[in-house]
């Protein structure tokens, strides 16, 4: 069990059933009354932030979860395959849990797999991956319009919006929580 | 500041940092220094200057606090603490809202956007739970009524506080989870009057309703700056919150302070007066600003 003293960023606890990770935390003495810990914590199942407050002393269930470090291989069908970069071992997750993080998914990457009671319950993509442009129109030469962008799609088939002047065979460098492109990294 | 003060004839003092019997606040724990305490306020010292005749007088020194540490929290810290015998707590207020405009001048900031430069908002404790929580409170209900009321109004964002949790503990479960997230927003700081009795520690009952207690806390910026008291002068009853604070204290599992008989004695001939202690650090952390007190000082309490 762990209790309140115990709140750091990062802790994993269950509340309500579900696996949750604390964001924030801050120390909070209100009224002269007790402390509390305000914290603000995030399902891990959902991606929902709630604000908690907790009463000193307050216990928790720590939450069953587990971090991997997986390779993607490849889709079969509704399932992605993943190999355990440590054991070689492959699970396959639904790709109902992949959901959009399957656009910046691409082969033979490394992301963090989560597990809830052994279960892979979502993936944690690197926050950039570097990508070659598999499809664009042409760039124009002389059409100097600053913030002009196109669409370019990379290898998993999603599209970013990249400048005029990127060609298939780019690499670019894309954030992937946003889907932004950042820059042009080289050639393919 | 200390211009201010010394405009409306205030005495500055100096009272010790080191006593035998610091404050009897069930939540807050003094620092041991030699077989005594540093004190964790200079409010007792300061009212048996005021009974000896002192009628207004301000001290800003050190208080500590063991175990509080936090953005807005450090064991040692700065208060600005002042008395006006005779005086009702409105004047406190008033006094506090000058005090702000004072800071605000000093640091430059535009009072405009600290909304300093009209009067601060006044609500009542009672007024804001049954605004923000749907909550009726009474102030003599039971403990467990009031985890009742607040559990049918579903009033606690997370799992309520279990059965048998203390009076305080409940109500302060449901004023941070609903209430305090509203309170003095930027530009509007807010005077929380009214506190129900068993928050009274050391403040006299209301004449025309005696399960509230004549205290105010200014919240401003999302800080709680200042707490203040319409002082209770009944030794008699003063006596019994302190027996009661050291039972729950003791109950707790926390160490158990001495009474302060001296205190005691004076307040048998003290005026009617109202006090207030006002956090300094945080003051420039408003009037600046800042979202962490370390912002504000040269050293924090884990850089010493």
């Amino acid at each position: 069990m762990y209790d309140t003293s115990d709140i750091r960023k990062g802790l994993k606890i269950m509340m309500d059933g579900a696996p949750f990770t604390v964001v924030e935390f801050q120390f909070v003495k209100p009224g002269k009354g007790a402390a509390f810990t305000r914290t603000k914590v995030k399902n891990l199942l959902t991606g929902a932030v709630l604000e908690r407050n907790f009463r000193s002393g307050e216990k928790f269930e720590p939450a069953n979860v587990e971090t991997k470090t997986m390779q993607y291989l490849y889709k079969d069908a509704d399932t992605f395959v993943f190999m355990d970069t440590s054991t070689y071992d492959q699970v396959q997750i639904p790709d109902t849990t992949i959901g959009d993080s399957a656009d910046f998914m691409p082969e033979n990457i490394n992301v963090e797999v989560l597990f809830f009671h052994d279960r892979a319950v979502g993936v944690t993509l690197p926050n950039f991956i570097e990508q070659a442009i598999v499809e664009t129109e042409p760039g124009f030469r002389g059409d100097t319009a600053t913030g002009s962008t196109k669409p370019g799609k990379i290898s998993t088939g999603a599209t970013v919006n990249v400048p005029l002047f990127i060609g298939v065979g780019d690499v670019v460098k894309i954030d992937t929580r946003t889907g932004e492109y950042i820059e042009r990294v080289g050639r393919a | 500041m200390r211009a201010w003060f010394e405009g409306e004839g205030f005495l500055e003092v100096e009272t010790p940092a080191r006593v035998p019997s610091p404050g009897q606040e069930p939540h807050l724990d003094a620092i041991a220094a030699q077989g005594w305490w540093l004190a964790t306020s200079p409010e007792y010292h300061m009212k048996r200057l005021v009974a000896a005749g002192h009628e207004r007088i301000v001290q800003i020194g050190k208080a500590f606090r063991g175990g509080e540490r936090g953005a807005h929290h450090q064991s040692e810290f700065t208060l600005v603490e002042w008395y006006r015998a005779g005086a009702p707590l409105d004047a406190i207020a008033r006094d506090c809202e000058h005090i702000l405009r004072v800071a605000a001048a000093a640091a430059g900031a535009d009072a405009t956007a600290l909304g300093v430069d009209r009067d601060f908002v006044r609500a009542s404790v009672r007024d804001l739970v049954r605004a923000h929580a749907g909550v009726e409170l009474a102030g003599d209900e039971s403990a467990g009524a009031l985890r009742e009321k607040a559990v049918a109004a579903g009033a606690f964002a997370g799992t309520p506080p279990p059965a048998g949790t203390a009076w305080d503990d409940v109500f302060f479960q449901v004023f941070l989870d609903r209430v305090e997230p509203h309170l003095g927003r930027p530009g509007h700081p807010t005077f929380v009057f009214d506190w129900p009795a068993p928050l009274g520690a050391l403040a006299r009952r209301k004449t025309d309703d005696p399960r509230v207690v004549e205290r105010f806390e200014l919240y401003a910026g999302g800080l709680e700056l200042a707490n203040a008291f319409g002082e209770l002068t009944d030794p008699v009853e003063q006596r019994a919150r302190f027996v009661e604070e050291s039972q729950l204290r003791a109950s707790r599992g926390k160490a158990t302070y001495p009474i302060d008989e001296k205190l005691l004695a004076a307040l048998a001939v003290m005026p009617p007066t109202s006090g207030v202690a006002l956090g300094f650090d945080r003051l420039v952390m408003f009037v600046l600003g800042a979202t962490d007190i370390r912002e504000v000082v040269a050293f924090a309490d884990d850089e010493v």
